[in-house]
């Protein structure tokens, strides 16, 4: 960015935030700050659970081990549907930013497809791994697996549970402020989910299926 | 300090805003993260089948592809920028990644050195059972 004054102040007129005369931030800023440092912690927690799966990921106790368990080309698929989704997103975003309410639920409404696809994709995974007797009982790196790439599902579901609500608030209540924040939360949730995905994907599938 | 400077220090972004709205450079960013990350991602599949690479030093190569596509996320996606306007989105990020690699990195070491330390379970019953009362010794 080229910080000049007038890049900063033409930019503070255009989002009608930046500094207050007192300097208190925005509450845009405030709102989408605090959104980070939760979306921050919610990463800390799954660093936890993928030391865990990465402790747990040789205990197979005679069991299926990845390299058996994985399709890469489901993973691959999933992948580029959440890829996919975040840029959507994205461009919704932008649209938001300048009102307009066709492209903004339109953007939205292919994100919630493509995250759809996705949930839809782990789902039909996971039940053929527990109908071939690889449930998260068997052993120690399958419970460790279904707890992370859950936990991740279960994030993404959630996300789009959120992202309805969005559309619907959007569709009835125009772009108000608090709405555009809401949405500003939104986005960087569903970003930082497909950041999750990113070590989902190397650490399980593709480490995985490598051994 | 420089008039410039001031106003950079008084005013801060929210992480994920883009910086102003020109429609078009905004969906060029976009446009460029996508493609860095799909890039990114055919190359970790690659790297998985190739025989370039020496086998062992291939999840090396993933590792550093994926946190190179975190990085492209993190900045054509959420726009965390290095900009005078996001530094308490950088610190506060570099305070993740800190508490993260302590986790990762603290957790994956002291299994490791555990493990290498771990007594297989028979071996140790077989070493205190002796030592029990009202054990008899199995030779």
């Amino acid at each position: 960015m080229s910080s000049s004054e007038a890049t900063l102040t033409d930019r503070a007129a255009v989002h009608d935030q930046g500094a207050k005369p007192s300097g208190q931030p925005s509450k845009r800023i405030l709102v989408g700050y605090g959104f980070w440092v939760f979306l921050l912690s919610d990463i800390i927690m799954f660093s936890a659970i993928f030391a865990a799966y990465a402790v747990l990921s040789g205990a197979t106790a005679g069991g299926p081990s990845g390299a058996q368990l994985f399709h890469l080309n489901v993973a691959a698929i999933e992948t580029a549907c959440l890829l996919l989704s975040s840029f959507t997103c994205g461009l919704a975003a932008i649209a938001a930013g300048v009102r307009s309410q066709q492209w903004t639920q339109l953007g939205l409404l292919v994100t919630g497809l493509l995250g759809a696809a996705f949930v839809a994709l782990e789902v039909r995974e996971f039940a053929a791994m527990i109908a071939h007797g690889a449930g998260p009982q068997r052993s120690a790196f399958l419970s460790a697996f279904f707890a992370l790439v859950g936990c991740h599902g279960i994030h993404v579901s959630a996300g789009l549970l959120w992202l309805g609500t969005m559309m619907a608030q959007l569709y009835a209540k125009g772009f108000r402020a608090d709405i555009m924040r809401r949405l500003l939360c939104f986005n960087l949730f569903w970003h930082a989910l497909d950041i999750i995905w990113v070590g989902v994907l190397t650490v399980v599938y593709l480490l995985g299926a490598g051994q | 300090m420089s008039e410039a400077s001031q106003h950079a220090q008084l005013s801060d972004a929210a992480p994920g805003d883009e910086e102003e709205y020109d429609v078009a450079a905004n969906v060029r960013s976009y446009v460029v993260g996508l493609a860095l990350a799909t890039l990114l991602t055919v190359a970790s599949f690659w790297v998985l089948h190739t025989k370039l690479i020496w086998a062992p030093g291939i999840g090396v190569a993933l590792a550093v592809l994926a946190v190179a596509q975190m990085g492209v996320h993190l900045v054509f996606f959420l726009h965390i920028t290095t900009g005078p306007d996001n530094t308490n989105n950088v610190l506060a990020l570099a305070f993740g990644i800190l508490i993260v690699s302590l986790v990762v990195i603290g957790s994956l070491w002291i299994m490791a050195n555990l493990n290498h330390h771990h007594m297989p379970m028979n071996e140790m019953m077989n070493q205190l059972v002796p030592l029990l009362p009202g054990q008899q010794r199995r030779s």
